[in-house]
């Protein structure tokens, strides 16, 4: 191994290097012959039943070529956009999934919502289409707010009490038994705010049709080409599957909001058949606000019983998840089967009952943000628990410490589900603590309320469960997709290798991270690796990335090809050193064997593979190249010890972070300077939530943080120096023993922050973001 | 973005002449708020009339105690100044790096934004306004909600500042935006204690109860238990009212401890 670019080396990455000479090719770069622009019409309305659409005023706009109405695509066979994971509610009914044309046709139910589109000569044209398309709406009441929704008029037909569902998890008698033996019960009612994804590429799509061959090749900004190529073949019927092809190219950031089949890929692919040219579409900033699925917005009730020494019992939890106006592509997991089976967090609590009843609102639909489902959970399982021990008078770590599942408990299975394979929850406390200084704590407390401010300081240990995920699992409880990976490697000649993954990189090196893998394990140099991704062209098949399951999945996948690839390069080399496969041993790149003193270098081998003049050609095909699908055996459990430091000044409200100290346990580490990047990422994300991003809607349903002037992007400067380190226990079911980092920082940092902020006014809870407004009256509350 | 003719005006005159002979027209400064209209289609103008290349607009000089600041100096030229060190703080405060390398002061006083900064300074340090018609007192300018005294076609040529004594300029950001929730300029001057407030309310205005109190005793305990009247003050997203209230007494008493330092 090359201890510069093997695994567990912080290799510089490869693409950055295009990205930041501005060389990437991204969507909106790619621009092909005869191509034309297209500009949706969107939904003033939060809600209305459109009566009628006139798109003659557009048609005689210079330069319009088409003007389309959802109608027309249903007319034509298009189906809605689909749900693909079906949660069942409590009495076994399957959740209400109204319908969701891609283009509305009778009634529009979020502002934003697409009803017709315009394909023009340019983008101009097409924008002054779409300015004269006109509709006749009824207005009608809109539904915004989360925790009323199911008290309020009606949306859809399908769904009364505007609920999707009505969902449990675990056993309700054992844990109402729990609270009756409790000595205490500490009841916490929180809210997690909505959030509004804003990858830096906007999302964008380019379909055009190919009437010699029908086929149809779609550029777009997708996290999972293979998934949208799924769904738009099987579910929308734009093609036979066969017959589409999907490439995200360069993709700027998704976080969740480039996994979904939205409307506009659907609208841009059809078309380009009924059009005869290609058709781009690029969002604005702005619209991307409006028509990117959201993230969270949960409204909770949590209850935790405990022994008077503060032994965890039980744990209730009942959420309302606002879902927005249709179920978006994964949308129905998030609340249920990504939440409630965090429940137990990294304690023994005995019995846990988690209620999640999903409702529909007139705003942008919902779906999986950074963390999906698992910030919500350890929001509520790390604020109840430090709230508990706030009332017990007991110091939250100790608390915390007393209730940790312990390292000799593993595997362990908890009451709402998952088994966790492995973890030493106390291991990464300590180390978090001693970096935290928090023996310094009372002086720097002390010195701060000298200066007339308030400081605080809050914890969360937090759990997730990634490496998304065992298909057979995931398929028992609704989903439609298998969630396992496929790679191909493919050694060239000369040794040199092609690796086709079915992980998708829009930000998180792979190019590198698995060209590390790849060149330690099979001894080649790292630069004669190349990683191809985002192609259904080119790679069999894939689940796409999201669910930090790029390297416990893909990774995995990439390891047991390259098992293949050594296992047929054994056998070659044991034609040539005229011996049996089982005595011949590969490392360092080298085959060697006992009876020669000469090793065969693994070019040498790839070579005789492909010009076969000493091989077993009549036992052994020729060529290098093998593939692999890698199904995981269970998720695997990241978990880490948060620690926040913040002073509070009353008179404005303004919250500083003076300390971030995260250590978090991810297991094997490919690349620690990319997961520690990473982290970063996370942690600005999980930070804006807690400080400074909230999607407001008013009451008619506009979007009130509809830009940067009002939703309020987390910067360099908001944000202190994080403090990061690392605890390891592997994953033990995975070939790698890794675990994945996507996601953790997101997950795990708004309760550290908002445990602080709640310690410093000394209050229950503060309403996230805990902006300075927020906060001063928060102050002026208690005053 | 609906499409406009871009005119380039050499001087004053041929400024104000397009601006005349177009049946609707606008000037562009730094763009910084215009073009955002323009490309949201929020204003549709015949001609965009554009200040840029006309000569000595953006001099900035320092003569007799007047520091005199062309309509068409960028915030990051003006932040860059040394004569009145709490003009060039605010400057250098406004936005982010690109908005400060784009934006007017010309641009910034005739948009009349109520969050904008400058009005603070204009009325803390008790400029003057020149047009290229006349002299307008910065008490006389800001009229209401994105309104001035300006006429219509009237164009900013420069605005001159007293050198103060002292003065100071504390700002509460937008975290969003970086606009002013509120500042507040302090400024002892040779015409006495001047207190302008922006973001507060409508447009900025000058609180003379501050002034009064500040001019008996220049210290920030001498603002204690005046009573910041609110209930016309702006009230959005960002902050109710209330908030801003407080805030213009706590900015207020940051300023006047700068002062002080
Ligand atoms: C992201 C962002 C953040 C910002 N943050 C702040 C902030 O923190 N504080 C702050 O004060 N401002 C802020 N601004 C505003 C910015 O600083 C500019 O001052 C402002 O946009 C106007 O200046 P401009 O030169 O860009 O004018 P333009 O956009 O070119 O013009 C604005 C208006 O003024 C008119 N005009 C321009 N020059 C003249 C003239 N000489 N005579 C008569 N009329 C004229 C134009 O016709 C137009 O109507 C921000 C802007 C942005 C985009």
């Amino acid at each position: 191994m090359d201890a510069e670019t093997g695994i567990g080396a912080s290799v510089l990455r490869k693409e950055d290097a295009r990205f930041i000479t501005g060389k990437g090719q991204y969507t909106d770069d790619i621009s092909v012959f005869g191509q034309t622009h297209c500009v949706f019409v969107r939904s003033p309305h939060a809600r209305a039943k459109i009566n009628s659409i006139n798109t003659d005023p557009a048609m005689a706009v210079d330069g319009v070529i088409r003007v389309f109405t959802g109608d027309e695509l249903v007319e034509d066979g298009i189906g809605d956009l689909p749900c693909g994971w079906v949660v069942n509610s409590k009495d076994g009914s399957p959740m209400v999934s109204p319908p969701h044309p891609p283009i509305a046709t009778t009634v529009v139910n979020y502002v934003g919502e697409p009803y017709a589109f315009v394909v023009a000569e340019t983008l101009q044209a097409a924008r002054d289409g779409a300015e004269a398309v006109e509709a006749d709406f009824d207005i009608l009441e809109a539904v915004v707010d989360t925790a009323t929704a199911s008290s309020s008029t009606q949306i859809h037909e399908n769904a009364p009490n505007n609920q999707a569902y009505d969902w449990e998890l675990g056993d309700k008698e054992a844990t109402d038994a729990a609270f009756e033996n409790a000595d205490h019960v500490t009841e916490l009612d929180i809210t997690n705010n909505r959030l509004i994804p804003n990858a830096i590429e906007p999302r964008a799509a380019l379909g055009s049709y190919d009437a010699a061959s029908s086929t149809y090749t779609l550029y777009t900004t997708s996290q999972n080409p293979h998934v949208e190529r799924v769904v738009l073949a099987l579910f929308v019927n734009v093609a036979p599957e066969a017959n589409l092809r999907v490439i995200s190219p360069d993709v700027g950031g998704g976080f969740g909001s480039k996994i979904f089949v939205y409307a506009e890929e659907t609208a841009v692919i059809w078309a380009s058949a009924k059009v005869g040219r290609p058709i781009k579409w690029r969002a604005d900033r702005s619209e991307s606000f409006l028509a990117d699925a959201h993230g969270r917005d949960h409204v909770t009730k949590a209850q935790l019983a405990l022994s008077s020494d503060g032994e965890m019992l039980g744990l209730r939890v009942k959420t309302i998840a606002n879902m927005g106006a249709y179920l978006s592509t994964f949308s129905s997991s998030v609340p249920t089967y990504l939440y409630g089976t965090l429940m137990a967090g990294q304690y023994k609590t005995p019995a846990i009952y988690v209620e999640t009843q999903a409702v529909f609102t007139n705003t942008s639909p919902v779906d999986a943000y950074r963390g999906a489902g698992r910030p919500e959970a350890t929001y509520v399982v790390e604020r109840i628990v430090e709230t508990a021990a706030r009332e017990l008078n007991m110091d939250p770590v100790e608390l915390r410490r007393k209730n940790f599942i312990p390292p000799d408990a593993f595997p362990y299975q908890t009451p709402v589900a998952l088994e966790y394979d492995t973890g030493n929850y106390a291991a990464s406390m300590s180390k978090a603590l001693e970096l935290a200084d928090s023996d310094g704590y009372a002086a720097r407390k002390a010195a701060s309320e000298a200066n007339g401010k308030l400081r605080g300081i809050g914890y969360s240990c937090y759990i997730e469960a990634c490496g998304i995920a065992p298909s057979q699992l995931v398929i028992s409880l609704g989903a439609g997709v298998g969630l396992f990976e496929s790679a191909e490697v493919r050694v060239d000649v000369s040794g040199s290798v092609s690796v086709m993954t079915g992980s998708h990189s829009h930000g998180q090196g792979h190019e590198t991270t698995f060209a590390q893998l790849v060149s330690d394990r099979l001894g080649i140099p790292f630069d004669s690796v190349n990683v191809i991704h985002g192609d259904t062209g080119r790679s069999d098949y894939g689940l796409g990335t999201y669910g930090s399951r790029s390297i416990a999945v893909g990774g995995s996948a990439i390891d047991k090809a390259l098992d293949k690839i050594i296992a047929k390069g054994k056998k070659i080399a044991a034609h040539m050193f005229e011996t049996t496969e089982d005595k011949v041993n590969f490392a360092e790149g080298q085959f060697s064997y006992e009876g020669s003193n000469e090793p065969k270098p693994f070019a040498e081998i790839a070579g005789a593979a492909y010009i076969p003049a000493v091989y077993p050609l009549d036992e052994l095909e020729p060529g290098l190249s093998e593939k692999a699908f890698y199904d995981p055996k269970n998720f695997t459990y990241p978990a880490g010890s948060y620690v926040c430091e913040v002073e509070i000044d009353p008179s404005t409200g303004v919250t500083e972070i003076q300390k971030f100290v995260a250590v978090d346990d991810f297991g094997n580490v490919i690349n620690p300077m990319i997961v520690e990047g990473q982290v970063h990422g996370g942690l600005a994300q999980g930070i804006g939530q807690a400080l400074l991003e909230h999607g407001i809607y008013d009451a008619d349903g506009n979007l009130s943080t509809g830009s940067y002037m009002d939703y309020t992007m987390p910067r360099a400067a908001d944000l202190p120096d994080f403090e990061v380190d690392m605890t390891s226990t592997p994953c033990t079911h995975n070939p790698l023993g890794v675990k994945g980092c996507g996601e953790a920082g997101a997950i795990g940092s708004p309760a550290a922050v908002m445990n602080a902020i709640t310690d410093a006014l000394g209050v229950k809870d503060v309403p996230m973001p805990a902006t300075p407004h927020t906060v001063w009256e928060t102050i002026q509350q208690g005053a | 973005m609906y499409s406009f003719n871009f005119r380039r005006a050499s001087n004053i005159e041929d400024a104000q002449q397009i601006h005349q002979s177009s049946s609707d027209a606008v000037y562009v400064a730094g763009g910084m708020t215009l073009i955002p209209s323009l490309k949201l289609r929020l204003a549709n103008p015949d001609d965009v009339v554009d200040l840029s290349q006309i000569e000595g607009l953006s001099a900035i000089s320092s003569n007799d105690g007047v520091v005199s600041v062309g309509a068409m100096a960028r915030h990051c030229e003006v932040a860059a100044t040394s004569d009145i060190p709490a003009l060039a703080s605010l400057a250098s405060r406004i936005g982010d790096a690109q908005v400060r390398n784009r934006g007017t002061i010309g641009g910034s006083l005739a948009n009349n934004d109520p969050s904008a900064d400058y009005p603070a300074a204009v009325l803390g340090l008790g400029a003057t306004i020149h047009t290229n018609a006349r002299a307008i007192a910065g008490d006389d300018f800001f009229v209401d909600l994105f309104e001035t005294a300006l006429e219509d076609g009237e164009i900013i040529t420069r605005v001159d500042f007293p050198i103060p004594k002292r003065a100071a300029y504390a700002k509460f950001a937008n975290q969003a935006s970086k606009y002013a929730v509120v500042g507040v300029m302090v400024a002892e001057t040779d015409a006495g204690v001047r207190v302008g407030v922006t973001g507060a309310a409508a447009c900025a205005f000058r609180l003379t109860s501050f002034e009064e109190a500040l001019s008996a005793n220049m210290s920030a305990s001498a603002l204690d238990g005046i009573d910041v009247d609110s209930s016309d003050f702006n009230s959005d997203l960002h902050a109710s009212a209330a908030y801003r209230g407080s805030l213009v007494t706590v900015m207020a008493k940051q300023a006047v401890e700068q002062l002080a330092a």
